[in-house]
């Protein structure tokens, strides 16, 4: 099956199509890159919203009241949920649909599970691919959700248009809030499970932290919403504000494009560099023998590169 | 000059383990999810209570190789048609699908003529899982590039 048959088929309404083409992207496998190629021009601009947040804060919970509430509008919705890859076996277990079994018989719902296969920023390399590619399948927003992050686990941010972060009471004191990581990333913050005691406590500590943002009267200000995602509460004013943060970013576009770009071509490089290196002739196979050997650095080889690539 | 496109790799096998039916007892599916996981597989666990439509919907949308449904309920001569039914529906006709759980020894035969490919009673290991459905799971990893 060839990427211009599996587009073919996606266009003809086949179901298996969509299914099919996501797992040669996520597989690098050289027919879904050549789909991907074949779809570029037409790939919509889905709003792509991560969700993330610690293990067990409840962003499966918050992902299928999320798809609930979006349905209700009317819009179609994908979901990507990944989760970890064991080190040792490579093996996954990817449990995140158990939370979405209520959507089965709605079509305009689409669930992939992913394994991390390796990568420790909380998605998997292939992330960003799959995404792309259901934008250019017609879905206006895409739901990501990330492994069970707590401090780290922040690729989501070069990925998200709006980063969803999700926290629960009891989780630490006011010192966890303030030290860096996952909360700078949130373009808004959930509190879920709002109904456990420590809730407000929680949701104020969260608030004290946006304050200490310059005041600039256009800033974005990175609401805290609490939320109890298994009966709903709260899930429409989250969509409403994931609304308003789409809008926000289309009066303020900044150079968060360019930047997506240099990240996705650096993570497309690595199969392609690999396979130079393997071929054991020419600059670049040398290059990598230098730095093998402690001759030249990796900064050095990656300047060269891009010296070479823009001489013309 | 060498095509500089990474060629494709042997990708990990995805295994969907379904729990269908009425019964509350899922210790032998999450057992075997997680000795499927240890052996390198990718496993999609669904959770209690699959219908057939659900188990299939989930099948098509996770592109998975194999489905294994656990079963224990005695349901099993009246699931599985509905099962295959569904993933008939859906045009998922190319997966693997295996089964675990207490299913006597008199009804495999049956189960296997509904399109059951291996059934797997209480004690086989994992190892024996695993090496079955390295051998059977369908390899429609390498797409002909032309």
């Amino acid at each position: 099956m060839t990427g211009a048959d599996l587009v073919a088929r996606l266009d003809a309404g086949d179901p298996r199509a969509l299914p099919r083409l996501l797992t040669l992207v996520e597989n690098g496998d050289p027919a879904g890159i050549d789909a991907l190629r074949r779809l570029a021009a037409r790939s919509g601009r889905p709003h792509v919203v991560g969700i993330t947040g610690p293990p067990g804060s409840g962003k499966s919970s918050l992902v299928n009241a999320l798809v609930g509430e979006l349905r209700q509008r009317g819009q179609r919705v994908a979901v990507v949920a990944v989760d970890p890859s064991s080190p040792v076996t490579g093996g996954a277990v990817l449990g995140d649909r158990i939370r979405m079994s209520d959507r089965h018989r709605d079509a305009d719902v689409y669930f992939r599970s992913m394994a991390s296969r390796g990568a420790s920023g909380g998605l998997a390399t292939a992330t960003r691919r799959v995404v792309r590619l259901l934008g250019a399948a017609g879905f206006p927003i895409v739901l990501v959700e990330t492994v069970g992050t707590g401090q780290d686990g922040v690729d989501i941010a070069g990925l998200a248009d709006t980063v969803v972060v999700v926290q629960v009471p009891g989780l630490g004191d006011g010192v966890q809030a303030i030290k860096a990581g996952i909360l700078e990333i949130g373009d808004i913050l959930v509190v879920n499970k709002g109904d456990l005691p420590g809730s407000a406590d929680v949701q104020r500590q969260l608030r004290d932290l946006g304050r200490s943002h310059p005041d600039d009267p256009d800033a974005w200000r990175r609401p805290v919403m609490p939320t109890i995602a298994t009966e709903g509460a709260g899930i429409a004013a989250l969509a409403d504000t994931l609304d308003a943060h789409r809008a926000w970013l289309g009066r303020h576009p900044g150079n968060r494009d360019r930047l997506a770009a240099a990240r996705e071509v650096g993570e497309a490089s690595v199969p392609v560099l690999r396979h130079a290196a393997e071929s054991g002739t020419g600059w670049l196979s040398a290059a990598f023998a230098d730095i093998d050997a402690g001759l030249r650095t990796p900064d050095d080889v990656a300047a060269e590169l891009v010296r070479r690539a823009t001489a013309q | 000059m060498p095509d500089p496109v990474a060629p494709p790799r042997r990708s990990p096998i995805r295994v969907l383990i379904a729990k269908p039916g009425l019964d509350g007892h899922d210790r032998g599916a999450k057992v075997m999810a997680r000795g499927l996981r240890d052996a390198g597989f990718e496993v999609v666990y669904t959770g209690l209570f699959q219908t057939p439509e659900m188990i299939a919907s989930a099948a098509l949308q996770e592109d998975v190789d194999v489905v294994g449904v656990s079963i224990l309920s005695g349901a099993h001569l009246a699931i599985f048609p509905r099962i295959m039914a569904a993933l008939r529906d859906q045009g998922v006709d190319d997966v693997l699908v295996v089964a675990g759980g207490t299913i006597p020894e008199e009804d495999i035969g049956t189960v296997k003529a509904m399109g059951v490919s291996e059934v797997f009673g209480p004690g086989t290991s994992f190892a024996a899982v695993a090496d079955y459905l390295r051998e059977h799971a369908p390899n429609r990893d390498a797409a002909p590039t032309s």
